[in-house]
C-alpha cells in the first residue's frame, strides 16, 4: 500500500535530488563557478561523510548519550583500514556485515 | 574546471561517432564491464535497504518506487529512519536535498566530458549521477577511452542493480531475522569506504574529522537529523578557511 503521503515524499525526494544532479551539467556546462564556491563544495562530501558516520558510532540510545566503546565503533576500525587498503566498495561493505555479525556472537 | 582545452575539443566530438561505428554490443559490454563493481557493491547495501525499508513498513511497490525516483542510498537510509522516527515529510525532504547537494559538484565536474550532448541524454545520463558511479565514470574518462554511451551504460546498469536488489529486500526482508548476517553494518561499512574514497589529502581527513566532531556535539544538543547538514556546513567553511588561510600563508 502506498499512501499519498508517502508519494508526495518520494517525489520531494525525488525532485530535490534531481535537480541538484541536472542543474550543473545542462546549464552551468559553459559557465565557470566562482573559485571560493568551488573549493567550498569540494569539502562537501567529506563533511556530509564524516557528520553521518560519527554520530552512529559514538551516540547510542534515545535521547542520545556517548559510548564510546560499543561494537559499531569497535568494527569500524578494522573496516576503515581495510577500505583504506582496499578502496573496495563491496568488499569493504561485507568484511564490515562480517565482522559486526562476529562482534554480535563473541561481545 | 569548465573551461576545457580547445585542442580535446575534436578529440571528443570524434569519440562518440567511432563509438557507435563500432556498435552498441561492445559499448554497453565496456559499460557492463565497468559498472559490476558497483552492482556487487550496491546489492547487500540495497537488499540492507529493501529490509530497513520492509520493517518501517513500507511495501516492495513502495520500495522499488523510491529506489527509481530517488536512486541515492545514503538518502533512503536516511529517509527511512527518519520515517520510522515519525519525522515530517518537510524535514526528510529537506535532509534529502542536503544530503544530496554534493551532486551538484559531481555534476560539474562531468559536464566536461559531456559537452555537446543533447538535452534528452543529459536529462536521463544525471538521474544516474551517484558517489559510485561519478568515481567510475570520472576516472574512465580522465583516461580519454570512454564514451557517452558507456558512460551512460554504467549509470543505468547499476540504477537497475540498486533497484532489484531493494525490491528483493523488501521481499525477502520478512524472512530475515532483525540483526542476522550483520546486515544492520551494510551502511556504516559503506559510508566508511566512501569517506575513504573522499580523503584525498590531510585537509579532507582533518574536514571529515571536524564535521564528525561537531555531529557528535550537535546531536547531543538538539534533537532531530539536522545536526548532520550544521555539522557538515561548518566543517567545510571552517575546512575552507583553513585551506584559504594556509595559501595566505604560503604567499607572506
Amino acid at each position: 500500500m502506498i499512501t499519498t503521503q508517502y508519494l508526495l515524499m518520494i517525489l520531494g525526494m525525488c525532485l530535490v535530488t534531481y535537480i541538484p544532479r541536472c542543474f550543473p551539467v545542462s546549464f552551468l556546462a559553459q559557465r565557470q563557478l566562482p573559485e571560493w564556491l568551488i573549493e567550498w563544495l569540494d569539502l562537501i562530501p567529506v563533511a556530509i561523510f564524516g557528520a553521518l558516520i560519527f554520530p552512529d558510532l559514538f551516540l547510542v540510545g534515545e535521547p542520545r548519550h556517548l559510548e564510546l566503546l560499543q561494537p559499531k565503533m569497535l568494527v569500524a576500525l578494522p573496516t576503515f583500514l581495510f577500505a583504506l587498503r582496499t578502496r573496495s566498495l563491496g568488499g569493504t561493505v561485507l568484511i564490515g556485515m562480517f565482522l559486526y555479525w562476529l562482534a554480535g556472537k563473541i561481545l | 574546471m569548465s573551461h576545457p582545452a580547445p585542442s580535446r575539443e575534436p578529440e571528443r566530438l570524434k569519440d562518440p561517432v567511432d563509438k557507435a561505428a563500432a556498435g552498441l554490443i561492445p559499448v554497453v559490454r565496456e559499460g557492463f564491464r565497468a559498472a559490476w563493481p558497483i552492482c556487487l557493491g550496491y546489492f547487500p547495501i540495497g537488499l540492507a535497504f529493501g529490509v530497513l525499508a520492509q520493517k518501517a513498513g513500507i511495501g516492495p511497490l513502495g520500495v522499488g518506487l523510491m529506489s527509481f525516483l530517488v536512486f541515492a542510498g545514503s538518502a533512503q537510509f536516511i529517509a527511512v529512519s527518519m520515517l520510522a522516527q515519525t519525522a515530517a515529510l518537510t524535514s526528510i525532504v529537506l535532509t534529502t536535498f542536503l544530503v544530496n547537494l554534493r551532486h551538484l559538484l559531481m555534476s560539474s565536474a562531468l559536464s566536461v566530458y559531456l559537452r555537446h550532448s543533447s538535452w534528452r541524454f543529459l536529462c536521463l545520463f544525471s538521474h544516474g549521477i551517484t558517489d559510485e558511479s561519478f568515481a567510475v565514470n570520472m576516472t574512465q574518462f580522465r583516461e580519454g577511452n570512454w564514451s557517452r554511451s558507456e558512460a551512460l551504460t554504467v549509470n543505468l546498469v547499476s540504477h537497475a542493480a540498486w533497484v532489484g536488489s531493494t525490491i528483493l529486500g523488501a521481499y525477502g526482508g520478512q524472512f530475515i531475522p532483525a540483526g542476522a548476517f550483520g546486515i544492520d553494518y551494510a551502511l556504516p561499512a559503506m559510508f566508511l569506504c566512501l569517506l575513504v574514497f573522499q580523503l584525498r589529502g590531510r585537509l579532507y581527513a582533518v574536514t571529515a574529522v571536524l564535521s564528525g566532531a561537531l555531529a557528535v556535539i550537535l546531536a547531543l544538543l538538539i534533537p532531530g537529523n539536522t545536526h548532520i547538514m550544521l555539522a557538515a556546513i561548518l566543517a567545510a567553511s571552517l575546512g575552507f578557511a583553513l585551506r584559504r588561510s594556509r595559501i595566505g600563508g604560503r604567499k607572506r
